[in-house]
């Protein structure tokens, strides 16, 4: 019989070997990407997969040499923090009005806003091509812009709107009192408050429009064109290009990954909830 | 000067009345108490002359002025939450002087006043901590504190002490009744609990059911009670009720025949009483001894006694299932399931007419 203590040891080792394997799991795609990035397409291709090679860095120069990193990571930069910041200057405002001031419609808002989520995108492409083409928004960073703001708007409230609801609302009636206006109230009180809430929003709406490809593939061509869209150019019918496009990912993913990586902490803190108390 | 003048006021939440209609004047440097059962409207009254609720009709009216429709933060008033409502990410400090900063007030002041505020409710060593790193007492003290630095025109209290702990509870409600002798300033305090009302007000407001039931001095509602709910809400422990009719009304008073079949004459007018109405006859424990069952007209089965050490508390059921407090001396000694007989001193009962309104008493030379 084992004792209480050693019960809880075993458990403690049981528990640790599956939260790894799991991780294992989940990392192996990326790091046979990125492993497959170094390895020439022959090897790339090769059966049984190869575990030790000459690494090469033949894949990158001649990514580098056929389009310019730079310029789609920049699109993609720009289209996630302009759709980012525009879409917190939308949702804190709705957040605070419907967690504060709350109406009998206020719960089927949320619900019938989170219910666009549940459409398909492409049931939706040809009504948004055309309007992007009557606005001239096709293949333009505002258009991205607009469209990625648009579809994480529904979560960015939703979320907003579950950390304010944890915020007792006497301490916003307090500084009312105290002769804050609605604006030094939601800035110098409510957003203070609820600021690791508000990061992990902001993590999260960042990464999903960094990894946005339906819309950026349909909507853009090249001027306007974020790493999504620079990868599915390698991702090609014809000819082996495993190599390649490991490398392209790789180099799309890398980004965002050190990002999540650095932010981890308050990304993990926000997405469990509860972060205010 | 903060006279506040209420007319005519309700609230409505969709289709439910919360406040029906309230006149009410409350003084300059007064302290006043809303008291009542939970649902009574009180907190709901305090939050509309806060202006944190909008209000259904009627109007408000401080110095004359009428705020029924200005927003909060113009009205000058200063609320001190049940829940402290402490901004948390702020420093006491800041706490303190956040109303100063917003309302833009010269640096070098706003630290005299908070140092000032910090001094009188001796929060001098917690000025740099975060609210979460204090207890609930100080907690409390940085809210009251928070109200003190703006000199408002009226204090508003939710329920401040009902969550503190007893001893502390003792503790901050005396600080209470100094702060209000020493700022000198008009405070309105809500509170469920009766024994605050009656220790802290100069003026208690009784709510029932969102109207008023009786303004007055804490006293004159112990002593002179205008109907049953009132008779019944204050004073603990509370006045006991015995059912009776009207059997004749005489000049020394009305003589009654309560439920076991005794005759009292309870010494009130009755003029406008009939014989045969049904009345209700209120007395407080301190007005009823304990005696032999022989040597009484009325007697009931004791079923609990507290001994609190200067009194015994005796909880008597008449042979009518009806309650009757009796405050007994310490020494007091009742044995559980044993008759007693209970004798009254009728000249300070009250009797309430079947309305539950109460009738007047008759002033015997």
């Amino acid at each position: 019989m084992l004792t209480l203590k050693q019960t809880r040891q075993l458990r403690t080792v049981l528990l640790g070997t599956l939260g790894w394997l799991v991780a294992l799991v989940v990392f192996f795609p990326i790091f046979w990407m990125i492993l497959t990035s170094f390895k020439t397409e022959i090897e790339a291709f090769s059966s049984p997969p190869q575990l030790f090679f000459t690494p090469t860095l033949d894949n990158y120069i001649e990514i580098n040499g056929r389009s310019s990193y730079l310029t789609y990571a920049w699109n993609s930069v720009v289209v996630s923090f302009g759709s980012t910041f525009i879409g917190m200057l939308l949702a804190v405002p709705a957040a605070y009005s419907m967690a504060f001031f709350e109406t009998k419609r206020t719960k089927s808002t949320l619900l019938w806003m989170l219910s666009t989520k549940m459409l398909p995108p492409v049931g939706v492409l040809v009504p948004i091509y055309l309007l992007f083409k009557d606005f001239g928004l096709l293949d333009t960073r505002t258009g991205l812009v607009i469209i990625y703001t648009l579809i994480n708007l529904p979560i960015m409230v939703w979320m907003i709107y579950t950390y304010f609801k944890e915020i007792p609302k006497d301490i916003l009636e307090a500084a009312r009192l105290d002769g804050a206006t609605p604006m030094q109230e939601i800035v110098r009180v409510l957003l203070p408050i609820s600021k690791g809430g508000l990061a992990s929003t902001v993590l999260l709406a960042l990464i999903l429009s960094w990894n946005e490809a339906f819309w950026s593939l349909n909507l853009t061509a090249s001027s306007a064109a974020p790493l999504t869209a620079l990868v599915a150019s390698y991702s090609s019918p014809e000819g082996l290009f495993w190599a390649k496009l490991s490398a392209v990912s790789t180099l799309a993913c890398a980004p965002i990954l050190i990002f999540g990586w650095l932010s981890q902490k308050q990304l993990v803190r926000g997405l469990s909830f509860g972060a205010v108390k | 000067m903060s006279d506040l003048k209420i007319t005519n006021l309700k609230k409505s939440f969709d289709d439910v009345d919360i406040i029906k209609g309230i006149d009410l004047e409350i003084n300059d440097h007064e302290f006043v108490v809303f008291v009542g059962p939970s649902g009574c409207g009180k907190s709901t009254l305090l939050r509309l002359i806060a202006g944190l609720e909008e209000v259904s009709s009627g109007t408000i009216a401080l110095d004359g002025v009428d705020i029924t429709d200005t927003a909060p933060a113009k009205r000058d008033l200063a609320m001190v939450f049940q829940t402290y409502a402490l901004y948390p990410h702020m420093t006491v400090r800041k706490n303190m002087s956040f109303a100063l900063d917003l309302a833009g007030i010269d640096k070098a002041e706003v630290e005299a006043k908070v140092s000032d505020a910090a001094k009188i409710l001796e929060l001098d060593h917690l000025l740099e901590r975060k609210p979460k790193a204090l207890s609930g007492g100080q907690r409390q003290r940085v809210a009251i504190g928070r109200a003190i630095v703006r000199h408002p025109k009226i204090f508003l209290f939710d329920e401040p002490l009902s969550n503190l702990d007893a001893a502390l509870r003792v503790q901050m409600r005396l600080e209470l009744a100094r702060l209000h002798q020493d700022l000198n300033a008009t405070m309105i305090y809500v509170t469920h609990d009766q024994v605050e009302a009656m220790t802290l007000a100069d003026k208690v407001v009784v709510l029932n059911g969102g109207h008023i039931e009786q303004v007055g001095s804490p006293l004159e509602l112990y002593h002179h009670p205008i109907n049953k709910f009132v008779a019944g809400f204050i004073g603990t422990p509370k006045m006991g009720f015995l059912d009776g009719v009207v059997v004749s009304t005489t000049e020394a008073g009305v003589k009654i025949k309560i439920s076991n079949g005794a005759h009292f004459i309870v010494p009130i007018d009755g003029r406008s009483l009939q014989e045969g109405d049904a009345v209700t006859l209120g007395v407080r424990p301190e007005h009823i001894t304990v005696t032999e069952p022989e040597n009484s007209a009325f007697q009931g089965r004791l079923t609990v006694s507290e001994h609190l050490g200067a009194d015994t508390f005796c909880y008597v059921e008449t042979d009518n299932g009806e309650p009757i407090t009796v405050r007994a001396p310490g020494d007091f000694q009742g044995r559980y399931g044993k008759t007693v007989g209970l004798t009254f001193a009728l000249q300070h009962s009250h009797l309430f007419d079947a309305q539950g309104k109460a009738l007047p008493r008759l002033e015997l030379a």
